[in-house]
């Protein structure tokens, strides 16, 4: 049971403790569902943050290990490892932090079930949490198939108007690729006789051929879960109708398990298969981001620009992590970092206009500056932050990211920076226009219909306010200085980029 | 026989004659047992499996054969007789209040229950294909008459009648068979056949003695092409009797099948592969598809059991390596466990909702059970994961174990159809659940203690084993290495 007393293990299953305390308390006692969950989430941050105290940042391996012997019978082993790098600690600081934000963010928005909302939303954290923290292909694989379930219920229960079938499409789309991948750990399970992915990579004797079909097959699964484009058309559906809080989890932290799946195991477990396979998925990338854009361009539907832009901002994820060196890598990390909170805190914002007003049509807003001063100055900063302007997190990503993709060897053409760079513009139409459209100009017909029906459109609360801040706080810090958080993935990506130049770019 | 005999033959069926004499001393006591107080029935027969139960596990470690090789006692059949007593006591957990409210509630269905056991388990122990065929006609007649336990029930009988004939159909395969493989080696013995085939380079008519044994238990685990009885017998039977005919009689044959191929028939497998294969492929992909168009739980469920059979299946397509074979019977008899349990488990809700007018079987009226029953519904959530193979649950386990064998076995292309299949089946299955979460309903349930309780020790057990399998995988590979 020693187990039990690991700090990673500490920190995953936290909030089972939440869950347990919930399953006591009455369905009719909302708020008290609603602070239990959230103490709970606090409390994970806070566990996060302590472990952030204890680790070492110039180490480049797995720290706070906890490795256990599970299955190992007849030629099994199977084991309970849990892990934590400079690959893994932002994505799990992120995870913490966005959770208890997205928990704040139902307070009025999820009236119904409160109790099944929140004990779906701590078990999705579990599950997020260990992805980012499994080291073993068994244990990984149980989490990653388990965040499907919560997030399942969460879109098909309290989503929009076609939640049932958007929730279907997420599954299926989803294990599609699940199930291709699982195949591919059990291979390589036989192959190497363990399935612990730091033994994996060292034994590393995987015939070149071999490589490219597992390679193929995690692809299957993280591509679709980033999604790169083509197989992003599960996203739109999923995103517009889950509930705001699923929204921002789905585009914090979801589509990171498979940004982070490329760059834990795709990369590292088949470093010939990444360097070949480097000029496509950059690729597929610089065609998503452009794509992305455009189709964001198009939406007339605010929360469906949001999650077009994700397919955007994903691709220039991709690039930079397919750029194989220090600098991309470095800018991807960061990137998913920033897309997490600028994405996330968009949809937290057309949530809460979105509670007022019910419609989601960018055509009859307009003029919301005058009315709701607070609401559109920070959503300036956010929308300026996604389209990565200079001073703001988006910008250090993704210059870092066409940085790393201009010099890099394995991509080997700079041509697919260049074009992303169009990205970069593009990003900033499509949401300059979104602004323009909500907040500027002549005042929309939205403004008179709330008030008809009440009081009129009020500004953000101090609840609502409180959300945004500490996500702000942190756009402007990585925005401005950003070196601690280089600081504590520089050492991780550069010795994985070095394992990666003497095994595949020799 | 002389006495010596006796005493080296007859502990090597101890617990079958304890089982046997209990089911029989029971249908004269059931005579004395008012008609009002049939759960007293329902209660010894418990008892009586409880007790063979004991007697199967304090069998563990011993090795014998009896009865001129004719019966054996081994991991194998300790394993199997073990699950086939858990069944028969969930079996009967989920009988009790259904028969009464059903109007059933007549002392031979314990009886008859007891009787099947028996010839499940002697079905695991059987080691000459004479015996194979004993135990098949003393698990299938009382699960016929138990099918037809609702009459006048039109459905009821009819699913009686055609699992009779389609039943006997089958046994009349398994006897061709058996002769076919007495003509070709000499013997019925599954070792003297062995020993034979090995000596001698083995005839086609081996090989279509063995097909044709392997149609008939076909029919008995419901694999495609030989399944077509399955959805219109799960779906008149009464659901208790569905609930434990659809996992005994699998696991029984299935059990039959894993001994008889791997002790007798190693020397054919090349040509058996290939079958084997198709047979699994076929029925993955069939039962699961038109599983999809279902609106009934009962004839959902029969689908689901069907594409189930196909995953099993793949658990001998490398029978004949023996680097794997251990390994992927061991994965087969996980999956067996993996498979009772979350099947007993959903039957048991179905028979929570089912009604006594016969309503309540229809997709949509499971609509709103979240709300009405949070824990039934989580239960069944549970189950459905599991069935298509989604953790946490032994589901998953299962079809890891399944597959990593058929990979090992070097059958990458069944094991994309395996999953693959999964895939399509979490459609139907998830639908289950959309409709319990999603949809708003009144669902009128059953609340009776021992359904409750039997669902949610499985809902548990399902989770729970998932997360600790060691103990189990551990004992199902011992139980088939002693097999070679």
């Amino acid at each position: 049971m020693e187990f039990l007393l690991q700090p990673l293990t500490l920190l995953t299953f936290f909030p089972l403790v939440g869950i347990l305390i919930l399953f006591f308390i009455p369905r009719e006692q909302k708020e008290a569902l609603r602070w239990t969950a959230l103490i709970t989430s606090l409390l994970t941050f806070g566990l996060s943050l302590w472990l952030l105290g204890m680790f070492n940042a110039s180490d480049p391996n797995l720290q706070l290990v906890a490795q256990y012997d599970w299955i190992t019978v007849a030629g099994w082993n199977i084991q309970y490892y849990l892990g934590m790098d400079g690959l893994s600690i932002l994505l799990v600081l992120l995870t913490s932090f966005l959770t208890p934000i997205s928990i704040l963010s139902t307070w009025t928005a999820v009236e119904e079930r409160v109790k099944d909302f929140m004990v779906f939303f701590l078990l999705l954290e579990i599950g997020m949490m260990g992805v980012f923290l499994a080291q073993d292909l068994f244990l990984f694989y149980i989490f990653w198939e388990f965040t499907l379930v919560p997030m399942y219920f969460l879109i098909g229960i309290w989503g929009g108007p076609r939640r049932i079938y958007a929730a279907i499409k997420f599954f299926l789309y989803t294990m599609a690729g699940s199930i291709l991948m699982l195949l591919a750990i059990l291979w390589l399970g036989i192959y190497g006789g363990t399935f612990s992915v730091p033994d994996l990579i060292q034994q590393g004797n995987i015939p070149a051929n071999i490589q490219w079909w597992l390679f193929l097959a995690f692809t299957a699964a993280f591509a679709i879960k980033v999604p790169m484009w083509p197989l992003h058309s599960w996203l739109p559906d999923a995103h517009v109708e889950a509930p705001t809080a699923g929204s921002v989890i789905l585009a914090g932290v979801m589509l990171k398990l498979g940004t982070y799946g490329f760059l834990r195991f795709n990369i590292p477990l088949f470093p010939e298969a990444a360097v070949r396979a480097a000029p496509w998925i950059a690729l597929f990338a610089t065609i998503g981001i452009i794509y992305g854009a455009a189709v964001s361009y198009a939406q007339a539907d605010v929360k469906k620009l949001v999650a077009y832009s994700s397919v955007s901002h994903l691709g220039f994820v991709m690039l930079g992590l397919f750029a194989l060196n220090s600098q991309g890598m470095q800018g991807a990390i960061l990137q998913m970092v920033n897309h997490g909170l600028s994405t996330g805190a968009l949809f937290l914002l057309v949530g809460m206009i979105y509670e007022q007003t019910h419609t989601r049509e960018l055509k009859v807003y307009g003029g919301l500056w005058k009315v709701t001063p607070v609401f559109g100055t920070i959503m300036l900063i956010v929308a300026l932050s996604s389209m990565g302007l200079p001073g703001l997190n988006g910008f250090v990503g993704e210059f870092a990211i066409l940085l790393g993709a201009f010099g890099s060897q394995a991509i080997g053409n700079a041509w697919y920076a260049a074009i992303s760079a169009l990205g970069v513009i593009m990003a900033a139409v499509y949401i300059l226009y979104m602004f323009q459209k909500m907040f500027l100009g002549p005042q929309g017909e939205i403004v008179d219909d709330v008030k008809k029906h009440g009081h009129g459109l009020r500004d953000l609360n101090w609840r609502e306010i409180a959300i945004m801040v500490p996500i702000l706080i942190l756009i402007f810090w990585i925005g401005l200085y950003p070196k601690p958080f280089f600081t504590l993935m520089a050492p991780a990506v550069d010795q994985l980029v070095a394992s990666l130049s003497s095994v595949a770019l020799r | 026989m002389t006495q010596a005999d006796f005493f080296t033959d007859f502990p090597t069926i101890l617990p079958l004659t304890l089982l046997t004499v209990w089911a029989c001393v029971l249908l004269l006591v059931d005579l004395f047992i008012p008609k009002e107080r049939k759960g007293i029935t329902a209660f010894l027969a418990a008892f009586g499996l409880a007790l063979t139960l004991s007697f199967t596990l304090m069998q563990i470690g011993e090795e014998k054969t009896g009865f001129k090789g004719m019966i054996v006692l081994d991991g194998f059949s300790i394993f199997v007789n073990g699950l086939l007593l858990v069944s028969g006591l969930l079996g009967i957990a989920l009988a009790y209040g259904y028969v009464r409210r059903m109007g059933l509630e007549r002392g031979e269905y314990y009886t008859l229950l007891l009787f099947s056991v028996t010839g499940m388990m002697l079905m695991a122990q059987a080691a000459d294909l004479i015996v194979v065929f004993l135990a098949l006609e003393l698990l299938s007649i009382p699960l016929y008459v138990l099918a037809a336990f609702a009459r006048p029930k039109v459905e009821s009988e009819e699913a009686g009648l055609k699992y009779f004939l389609l039943g006997a159909f089958a046994t009349g395969f398994v006897v061709y068979g058996t002769a076919l493989v007495f003509g070709a080696t000499g013997s019925t013995n599954l070792s003297a056949i062995l020993a034979f085939a090995s000596d001698n380079s083995p005839g086609l008519l081996l090989t279509i003695g063995a097909a044709l044994i392997l149609v008939g238990f076909g029919f008995k685990v419901a694999a495609v092409p030989f399944h077509m009885w399955t959805p219109d017998v799960y779906q008149g039977a009464p659901s208790a009797v569905t609930a434990f005919m659809s996992s005994g009689a699998k696991i029984a044959g299935f059990a039959a099948l894993l001994r008889v191929f791997a002790t007798a028939f190693p020397s054919i497998a090349i040509d058996m592969t290939d079958i084997f294969w198709a047979l699994a492929a076929l029925t993955m992909i069939l039962g699961n598809l038109i599983a999809i168009s279902q609106t009934n739980i009962k004839r959902l469920l029969a689908y689901s059991s069907i594409a189930h059979a196909g995953y099993i299946l793949m658990a001998f397509v490398p029978y004949g390596n023996p680097e794997v074979a251990p390994v992927s019977i061991a994965a087969g008899l996980f999956y067996l466990v993996a498979y009772a349990l979350t099947n007993f488990g959903a039957w048991g809700v179905v028979i929570a909702l089912e009604k006594g007018t016969g309503q309540g079987l229809e997709l949509n009226d499971y609509a709103g059970l979240a709300r009405k029953h949070p824990a039934l519904a989580a239960a069944m959530t549970v189950f459905m994961l599991s069935l298509i193979g989604l953790p946490p649950t032994l589901g998953l386990v299962g079809k890891f174990y399944l597959f990593r064998a058929v990979i090992a076995g070097g059958f990458t292309g069944l094991a994309i159809i395996g999953v693959l299949t999964s895939l399509v089946s979490a459609y139907y299955y998830l639908r289950v659940v959309v409709i319990m979460y999603m949809r708003d309903g009144e669902p009128e349930t059953e609340r009776e203690s021992f359904l409750d309780l039997t669902t949610m020790a499985t809902a548990v057990a399902t989770v729970v084993i998932s997360l600790v399998p060691q103990f189990l995988f551990a004992w199902a590979y011992s139980a088939t290495l002693k097999l070679f």
